[in-house]
């Protein structure tokens, strides 16, 4: 047994793990976070990706002993008090999820390509988002979700009242 | 599936990772950035007795200038590597070829020196590498570090020169000059998904046509292979996609491809041919 520090969506736990439990095994088993899922056993699906240290990995593919220090945020801790993050706001009124299994993973995802890069052309999340499966292959309303989150997320809430 | 249960080291130094490796004897296996062995693991295709996890050797992430080449530390990550300035500069062909290798979040932890020991032939840098007459620094806690140039860095399918005590720290790339252009060109179905064939290049251009012509090829055979007749039948001629075509015929030369689900051989040979023209064309045109 290993003892790791993990701050997972802004709080702190102490584990003992075993080396071998995965990341993903973690959140889920220990954390009760089953917010993120789990799709393939070979890094394909991107469904668990969550963000370590800011920025976007597969759950599945890292050791909860690689956390040990670091920050995790997973789709549980985009909200504020009940307030949807942009992007689930968008996700939901674009209608981009059917069945819903990969949205948590397309939303981290396309929270780490707005990070880097705040106006994505259409391409540009199509390349983003590539490590991340939809099963029900609705990808253009995805696209057109993130693309409106990106839009919302570079101007105030205010001047968009102001503006529509 | 979960893994079978391993022993686990996370040392912060080379020196450390070394002894913990010699400790550790001949099933231990050196977790880089993870995004095939662990995989292999959770499939249980692999089950080492101890991981050396290279995660926290922050000395291994370093890129460095050495006058007429880079030093890219191993486990510096895909992510990393794209945007390096110096990699861009000095070897724009891995900083495009890495740009292709899966996608956003398995780049942030998968590593260049990780891509290249795991030495799976359909993978893309192993070629680039090769390519660019890399040179791999490997170090062992009893004798120290040595160096070996690409060619023989990669033995066989999915094994490399190195010895279970070694870890490969680093890689030497000679800085490309003026007048190169390069291009990776690579065939696959689906995003993210491996490379049936590809194609690293190379190509000087002078004033009196190609002076030196550089041709890897990716899942062309149990390791990354030279196209060495098409590089050879280019030297001296002009630069032009004609030419370019007529060198190409030879690129499957000496090659043993495999035959498997995305493809026979003979679909591989031909798919080194075409891709093989338009990646020196590219290049040429860079």
């Amino acid at each position: 047994m290993t003892r790791v520090r993990v701050e997972v969506d802004g709080v702190t736990y102490e584990d003992d793990v075993e080396p071998r439990l995965l990341l993903v095994h973690y959140l889920r088993d220990r954390l009760g976070k089953v917010g993120t899922p789990i799709g393939c056993d070979t890094t394909n699906c991107g469904a668990c990706t969550v963000l370590l240290d800011g920025v976007s990995v597969k759950s599945c593919s890292v050791l909860a002993v690689q956390a040990d220090g670091r920050q995790v945020t997973t789709v549980e801790g985009l909200g504020i008090d009940g307030t949807l993050h942009p992007l689930q706001r968008a996700f939901h009124e674009e209608h981009a999820l059917q069945c819903g299994f990969c949205t948590p993973g397309m939303i981290m995802a396309a929270l780490d390509l707005l990070r880097e890069n705040a106006a994505p052309s259409d391409e540009e999340i199509r390349e983003g988002l590539e490590g991340n499966l939809c099963r029900c292959t609705g990808y253009q309303n995805i696209v057109r979700a993130v693309r409106r989150a990106a839009r919302e997320m570079r101007t105030p809430a205010q001047e968009r009242e102001v503006t529509s | 599936m979960i893994p079978a249960a391993f022993d686990y080291a996370r040392p912060t130094t080379v020196e450390e990772a070394c002894a913990a490796l010699a400790d550790a004897g001949e099933d231990a296996k050196v977790l880089a950035g993870g995004q095939s062995l662990m995989p292999l693991l959770r499939l249980r295709l692999a089950y080492p007795d101890a991981l050396i996890d290279l995660d926290r050797v922050e000395a291994l992430r370093e890129i460095r200038d050495e006058g007429d080449a880079l030093f890219i530390g191993a486990m510096a990550t895909h992510h990393q590597v794209m945007r390096d300035p110096l990699v861009r500069e000095h070897a724009p062909l891995i900083a495009k070829a890495t740009a292709t290798v899966a996608d956003p979040a398995v780049r942030h932890r998968g590593t260049f020196g990780g891509a290249l020991a795991h030495a799976d032939p359909a993978g893309d840098l192993p070629a680039v590498a090769l390519a660019l007459d890399a040179e791999f620094a490997a170090v062992s806690a009893e004798r120290g570090e040595r160096r070996m140039p690409a060619a023989e860095f990669f033995v066989d399918w999915m094994t490399s020169a190195l010895e279970p005590d070694e870890i490969l720290v680093g890689v030497r790339v000679p800085k490309l000059g003026a007048g190169w252009g390069v291009h990776y060109e690579k065939f696959h179905r689906t995003a993210q998904a491996w490379a049936i064939v590809g194609v690293a290049c190379a190509v000087r251009r002078g004033q009196d046509g190609v002076e030196e012509a550089r041709v890897a090829l990716t899942n062309m055979g149990p390791t990354p292979v030279r196209a060495t007749e098409v590089e050879r039948s280019l030297q001296g001629r002009a630069a032009s996609e004609d030419a370019f075509k007529e060198a190409a015929q030879r690129a499957a030369e000496g090659t043993s491809p495999p035959g498997d689900l995305h493809g026979s051989s003979e679909y591989r040979a031909h798919l080194a041919r075409v891709l093989t023209a338009r990646a020196l064309t590219a290049a040429a045109a860079g």
